[in-house]
């Protein structure tokens, strides 16, 4: 290891670009999150404490996290569906729906929106058949819901896919061999080793949907404690010129998505130490 | 297809600055003004080059009365503000970028045209909704936007808290009737447009309170056998004002052109046009010509039921005012 | 067979979105084939269910990738067009639209490039030598992958708003960031940090510094072998990452919205204009653009899948020797 240390310390510019990337880190992301955090050092604590319990604050927090949760609790049992039928089986066009899962992170949040309000208001092609039987999917909270399964499917699938692929198939016929049936093979000997990904994946969509603005506030009704989303409500908060609650709201979010990426790391670190395992 | 494509990359590749004006304008704006703004722009620049021989380009920028106001004081470099009420516009004076006596350099409040709040009903009225009071019945969705961010929908408040305290007669009368009236609200937009697009285009809700000119527009644009406009016996007299941002036009030295854009309201042109988009002029002679346009309602002003603007923000829209009692309970 | 290295050592930078850190994800077609060709072979493979169980499988996972994937997209394009091919030009040939492409591609233009050279730069520093804190500084690089746009375009209020940290200085020497240009490139830059950097780490870490010492040793100057000998090895890895970067950055909503103004034909992107005219009825002219956008993000998943077939292919031989 030290004569590796020793050869890489030959290349030049580690000072250089190790100089330039702290700098643009500097500018672009952690003065302006300092900044955030400057802000709400204006408030005393008990502000503080107050904006973040306020009920209004509460339930937009409750609403994201909690539907956040929700929808990244789909997203792993269908995403784990969906990887399962795209590694293991072939059926037609299975190349093309293995490309267009990409396609909630590819496409503008915004255009998600209209395509989702569109598609499931009252008049829409989903949307005037699930009023029939009395559901009433946009501008609810289950609205929201259904934008947040939808940006949270790519990252499931696309973490625990490589997993999947790379599973030891002798491990399977071991276990087959030795007498266990499909059904137990499948959840006590391959679902096992697939937990770290799949938690992963779980952790990344529910990240990403806590945060998310665009495709959901189309669709979500943006009712005060019903269902407004805590990014819309900063933004609200913005609007009314009330600074101290957005940047509260913001800190709160902004630490909620540091220790998901702390979680992230850890779970990756759990799986590679899984490695021998295998 | 071509030929189609063609204008859009020759579009494209024509930088928009080679048809830079003598002057640029930035009127910051409410929601449903768009239309009223196409229109008056396009008349003044036109009035503007003839009488001066210069020629005037005026952007536009819409949006959630409170939330522009923010975006001005914010730093966006609005020359003109035309916002829905006049306590926006105070705020943005608060901060030192507008007159304190704003409101007496134009006549009439410098309201040039007024507005009231009606009812936008689906076609029959099967809820059969004539008044104030039927918004509180049980199974009436009512849509308006959120008081916090949207003026139109503190003018809708406050026109209910009017109702509510002539009829009841008392202040906590009207508190209730108001909460009650909220309870009846499924969805709280940001802005007066995205309102009107819950109730027309996503078929929400029973009834829309709505702006008078945005209930015509909305009926216009989808049909009038889609929708029904209901006046009430009595209302508010909307009134919302304009002004120079008195900073931003100075350092522009934009304020001779910003001054002639508000004056040009006061003409007749100005209020034709105002009537034309279903706002109410005041020109007394255009608001004859088209008084079968506007429904005749009974308006009592802010000055009358509430005392003012600042004192009606302050009571009901304020941080713990009425309106966070409301949404507390 | 799997091995450790490609588990351990990130093979390639394929969906680095999804990798918010040192997770390995390899590139699944070479084995792929081999997985299949084995299920494929023997009827009775012990690897598989039962056809009943494969069936209600496959059918759940189509009908919901098309209920939630296809549909939404197929709404785009059947409200583009539901007024007709010329109703359609005409949204996109308003001099607004206009505006919003040209300011679109402007900002995408600049931050692209801005992250480009900041990602390479990080990449190098980060992938080829060893130091403290690695892991603590990719974690921040990833940070903007989970924060909110909201918050996003939030801090940038917070610090170029008239109401700002800087905000009386700026005013004062009548510099316009925020509500202007400067303001909404900032904030895409801000979303779209990660993707260049994360693109290149884990491919650079797999190639190792053995190539580039060759070239120093032979007396190359640092940027020689930067141009002649690391950018050859990354090239595909680097447009994979700018791909994202760019289908990123002309899409943002959210942080722009919150430092745009929405002076139209001025500060109006093209997905703030998806809403604006949303919001004033002409759901044609909003879905016009947002086709547009649509179709950047398909073109994107196209060009995307011909690069990760390229990356596999440069990564097969260079996995082989380990696999034996």
């Amino acid at each position: 290891m030290s004569t590796a240390v020793a050869r890489r310390s030959s290349l030049p510019g580690f000072g250089l670009t190790m100089g330039l990337t702290l700098t643009w880190l500097s500018v672009i992301i952690l003065i302006p999150l300092a900044g955030l955090f400057l802000k709400t050092f204006e408030l005393s604590p008990a502000q503080f404490w107050e904006i973040l319990t306020s009920r209004r604050t509460l339930n937009a927090l409750k609403i994201s996290f909690g539907l956040s949760f929700a929808a990244a609790c789909v997203n792993l049992v269908m995403g784990t569906i969906i990887v399962w039928a795209l590694v293991r089986y072939r059926f037609p066009g299975r190349r093309l729906f293995d490309a267009i899962v990409d396609i909630p992170f590819a496409l503008p949040t915004a255009v998600a929106g209209v395509a989702l309000t569109q598609l499931f208001a009252t008049k829409g092609w989903l949307g005037a058949p699930l009023a029939e039987l009395g559901i009433k999917v946009a501008f609810t909270p289950i609205g929201i819901f259904i934008a947040m399964v939808f940006i949270g499917i790519p990252f499931v699938v696309r973490t625990v896919q490589p997993v999947l692929i790379d599973l030891d198939p002798e491990i399977e016929e071991a276990a087959a061999s030795l007498g266990a049936n499909r059904w137990h093979t499948v959840f006590r000997v391959i679902l096992p080793s697939l937990i770290p990904a799949l938690l992963t994946g779980f952790a990344l969509a529910f990240a990403r949907a806590v945060g998310e603005y665009g495709s959901v506030i189309f669709i979500a009704g943006n009712l005060p404690n019903v269902s407004e989303i805590a990014p819309l409500l900063i933004v609200i908060r913005l609007s009314e010129f009330r600074y101290a609650d957005a940047t509260a709201i913001a800190v709160i979010m902004l630490l909620a998505s540091f220790l998901i990426i702390l979680v992230v790391n850890r779970l990756q670190r759990w799986a590679q130490a899984r490695i021998p395992v295998h | 297809m071509i030929r189609r494509i063609l204008p859009l990359v020759a579009g494209l590749l024509w930088a928009s600055s080679a048809f830079a004006a003598d002057y640029t304008l930035l009127n910051v704006s409410y929601d449903p003004t768009r239309e009223l703004y196409a229109d008056f722009n396009k008349a003044f620049a036109a009035a503007y080059q003839k009488e001066t021989g210069k020629s005037v380009e005026i952007k536009q920028s819409h949006g959630g009365s409170g939330s522009q106001a923010r975006s001005v004081i914010d730093g966006l470099q609005a020359d003109v503000v035309t916002l829905a009420l006049a306590y926006d516009i105070d705020a943005i004076a608060a901060k030192g970028l507008v007159a304190p006596d704003w409101q007496k350099r134009l006549s009439l409040n410098a309201s040039p045209y007024t507005s009231t709040i009606v009812f936008l009903v689906r076609k029959g009225n099967p809820k059969a909704i004539k008044d104030w009071d039927d918004l509180i019945k049980p199974g009436v969705q009512v849509i308006t936007p959120n008081p916090k961010t949207s003026g139109g929908a503190r003018w809708n408040y406050l026109a209910a808290w009017g109702f509510a305290e002539k009829k009841f007669g008392s202040a906590d009368k009207a508190k209730k009737f108001v909460g009650d009236l909220f309870k009846n609200v499924p969805v709280l937009d940001t802005g007066a447009r995205g309102s009107t697009v819950t109730f027309v285009e996503r078929g929400v809700g029973d009834v829309l309170l709505a702006w008078e000119n945005e209930a015509f527009l909305a009926q216009r644009e989808f049909g009038k056998d889609k929708f029904e406009i209901v006046a009430p016996p009595l209302s508010i007299l909307a009134e919302p004002p304009v002004a120079v941002v008195d900073k931003v036009a100075d350092k522009k030295g934009t304020r001779p052109v910003a001054e002639a854009y508000l004056k040009y309201w006061y003409t007749k042109e100005g209020q034709e046009i105002a009537a034309r988009n279903s706002y109410r002029p005041r020109d007394s002679e255009i608001a004859k010509e088209y008084e079968k346009s506007f429904a005749k309602v009974e308006l009592f002003t802010i000055d009358d039921v509430f005392g003012g603007w600042t004192k009606a923000q302050k009571d009901h829209f304020g941080e713990g005012g009425i309106f966070d009692q409301i949404y507390k309970n | 067979m799997p091995t450790q290295s490609s588990f351990v050592t990130p093979a390639t930078p394929m969906r680095a979105y999804a990798s918010t850190a040192d997770l390995a994800i390899s590139p699944p077609s070479h084995r792929e084939a081999s997985d299949r060709a084995r299920a494929v072979a023997s009827p009775k493979d012990l690897r598989t269910e039962p056809a009943p169980v494969r069936f209600v499988i496959i059918a759940l996972a189509v009908t919901f990738l098309t209920v939630f994937v296809v549909l939404p997209l197929v709404v785009v394009f059947a409200s583009a067009f539901s007024k007709g091919i010329s109703a359609y030009f005409s949204a996109l040939a308003e001099p607004e639209a206009l505006s919003a492409i040209r300011l679109t591609l402007l900002v995408a233009a600049i931050s692209v490039a801005l992250n480009l050279v900041f990602g390479v730069i990080a990449a190098w520093a980060i992938a080829k030598f060893e130091f403290r804190g690695k892991t603590f500084l990719i974690t921040l690089i990833d940070l903007p992958f989970s924060v909110s746009p909201v918050i996003s375009g939030l801090v940038f209020v917070l610090l170029f708003g008239a109401q700002g940290y800087w905000g009386t200085w700026l005013q004062a020497n009548n510099i316009h960031i925020l509500f202007a240009v400067p303001g909404i490139t900032l904030a895409t830059i801000f979303v779209t940090f990660p993707f260049v950097a994360r693109s290149l780490i884990p491919l650079m870490q797999e190639q190792g510094t053995q190539e580039e010492e060759a070239a120093i040793s032979l007396g190359a100057s640092g940027l020689q072998t930067f141009f002649r000998v690391t950018l050859p090895n990354i090239k595909w890895g680097l447009l994979y990452g700018v791909l994202l970067c760019n289908a990123r950055a002309m899409g943002e909503f959210g942080a722009v919205s919150v430092v745009s103004g929405h002076i139209r034909g001025e500060t109006n992107t093209m997905p703030l204009l998806v809403e604006i005219l949303y919001n004033e009825y002409q759901f044609v002219a909003s879905f016009a653009i947002a086709s547009l956008l649509a179709m950047l993000a398909l073109i994107t998943l196209v060009v995307k899948t011909v690069l990760e077939q390229r990356l596999d292919e440069g990564q097969t031989p260079r996995d082989d020797p380990r696999d034996h």
